[in-house]
């Protein structure tokens, strides 16, 4: 008795094969093309403005002609502040949640806060460092407010993939250390660490490409409408890009005028968030080969 | 005096019990291996000897586990210094990101010895100890994931006898190898015995058969029978040991 027809069975399930990689494949190639759409919508449009001076003049004439240059250093400076403060304390945040506390209500606790903290709508981010570092704390509207409100957003994405990273980490590792009498900060420090590294630059790249573009949290607290001079210290004000393509987009003195500046400034934050992702994936690679597993 | 002994030995993970009464004594210079089916508690009994079970959340542990007739539960106990009595080894060779000679180095240093002649003395008694010696010579300063996987495990082992312990502790050490590493290690554990008293789980039943003096067979968290390896082979006693050695369940 053959109640299966195996050459119909066979027939339908390569169509159904089919059809479903067919659609899996197109919504894969529709994000890419959604991608590429924006990019070159940019580049189309911020091309021609590009150039040596662009990138290292003064705005001039009310931001319709010159370059950007202290918009790109402040972004920078914002960056490196942000990641100065968040990347260790997070990293050592997780370090603390992933190796000491043991599982329990107050584990769950902190984890449920950092990922609410993360669901936080940046210009929160932008209220709370304005009240608390530019005000109370009096630092001015300053690159050091600035830093510490973007190193604040950038936390919990630190920590969560810190901790991913290290959870990647096979416990035998830990065991054949500690098993040799090794403390557990001897173990974290000299096996869990090194190990986990790679993965731990994934989360200062990911922060890094938020932190970059985010206009709300800077807004209150550092940037400057137009400052034609680079910043001196961390008390000063700066320019960033994010809220320069903001000025300029919305409340410049001629937007008109000013709108392939605009395209050429997203084009610059798009390529120094690019240039980030490719370092850091470099780094990555590097580490990776170093620590490489079998 | 035994070497290692449990009495009473229960562990519990949270309300399920994972091991119960284990009552078992091992006379120093022997093998013994532990078998039995998956999740019958053999890793676990294993880890009570170096209480390597202490680092999981909600762990229970009941009765009384010995080493040198001394209590290793009994309050007060070092236990960074307890763990440098025994040396273990795992499953799948795991090696540290680090180079040839530090991964044997690294339980000196984590212990606080810095001279670095002593060091390398000893790293490399212990690398000649586990045969491996010729083959990595010239190469120490180089990544030990650059070794084949039967010689990054006989690094291991190299790096649990460079602390010196009186105890190996094996878990499953050659079910990641080919036959031919196989071999070595198991002529490896058969040399270490004139040193150390050797304890190995096992899923292999020839591999029991072949290196260890005692065999202990574990169901279901209980120790069914203890004997000489021979006699559990050739005469169990429970029916469920001979079902088990015969294949016909596990």
């Amino acid at each position: 008795m053959n109640v299966v027809n195996e050459d119909k069975l066979a027939k339908s399930k390569k169509r159904n094969q089919s059809i479903a990689f067919f659609i899996l494949g197109l919504l894969g190639y529709f994000i890419v093309a959604i991608l590429l759409i924006i990019l070159s919508f940019i580049v189309y449009k911020g091309i021609s403005v590009i150039n040596w001076s662009f990138i290292t003049q003064m705005p001039e004439d009310g931001m319709t002609k010159g370059g950007i240059y202290p918009a790109i250093i402040g972004t920078l400076y914002l960056v490196a502040g942000s990641m100065l403060f968040a990347f260790p304390i997070g990293v050592l945040a997780a370090i603390y949640m992933n190796e000491y506390v043991k599982d329990g209500v107050f584990k769950k606790i902190i984890k449920q806060m950092t990922n609410n903290l993360s669901g936080v709508p940046s210009i929160v981010f932008g209220l709370f460092g304005m009240s608390l570092f530019v005000n109370k704390l009096g630092f001015g509207d300053s690159i050091l407010a600035g830093s510490l409100t973007l190193g604040l957003l950038a936390l919990p994405v630190v920590i969560r993939t810190t901790e991913e990273a290290l959870k990647a980490v096979d416990n035998t590792f830990r065991q054949a250390s500690i098993g040799l009498g090794a403390t557990k900060w001897q173990t974290t420090r000299r096996v869990v660490l090194p190990i986990a590294f790679p993965n731990i630059i994934t989360g200062l790249i990911l922060s890094v490409g938020r932190v970059s573009g985010e206009t709300a949290p800077i807004l209150f607290t550092v940037a400057a409408y137009f400052l034609p001079k680079l910043p001196t210290s961390i008390f000063d004000q700066a320019m960033a890009l994010p809220y320069h393509l903001y000025v300029i987009s919305t409340s410049g003195t001629n937007i008109e005028e000013s709108r392939p500046i605009a395209y050429g400034t997203a084009l610059v934050l798009i390529i120094i968030v690019l240039i980030t992702n490719l370092l850091a994936n470099a780094l990555r690679k590097y580490f990776g080969r170093k620590v490489k597993m079998n | 005096m035994y070497k290692l002994e449990s009495k009473n030995a229960n562990v519990f993970y949270g309300a399920s019990q994972a091991l119960t009464d284990i009552n078992l004594a091992i006379h120093s210079h022997t093998v013994t291996a532990l078998i039995g089916p998956s999740g019958c508690g053999k890793s676990t009994y294993l880890r009570l000897f170096n209480r390597m079970n202490d680092l999981i959340d909600g762990i229970k542990i009941t009765g009384q586990v010995l080493i040198d007739g001394q209590d290793i539960y009994a309050k007060g106990v070092n236990v960074d210094a307890l763990r440098k009595k025994t040396g273990m080894v795992f499953q799948k060779p795991n090696p540290f990101p680090k180079t040839i000679f530090e991964n044997v180095a690294y339980g000196l240093r984590v212990n606080g010895i810095t001279d670095a002649k002593f060091i390398e003395e000893r790293v490399e008694t212990s690398i000649k100890q586990v045969v491996l010696w010729d083959e990595v010579k010239d190469k120490l300063k180089k990544s030990a994931f650059e070794l084949s996987g039967g010689q990054q495990q006989r690094l291991c082992i190299a790096r649990a006898l460079a602390i010196q312990p009186s105890i190996i502790l094996m878990d499953e050490p050659t079910s990641a190898l080919d036959p031919i590493s196989t071999a070595k290690v198991e002529e490896l554990i058969h040399e270490l015995k004139a040193k150390y008293t050797i304890v190995v789980v096992t899923h292999n039943m020839q591999q029991a058969g072949r290196i260890s003096d005692s065999t202990a067979f574990f169901y279901l968290g209980e120790l069914v029978e203890y004997n000489t390896t021979k006699e559990i082979f050739t005469n169990p006693k429970n029916q469920r040991t001979q079902n088990y050695i015969t294949g016909r369940f596990g």
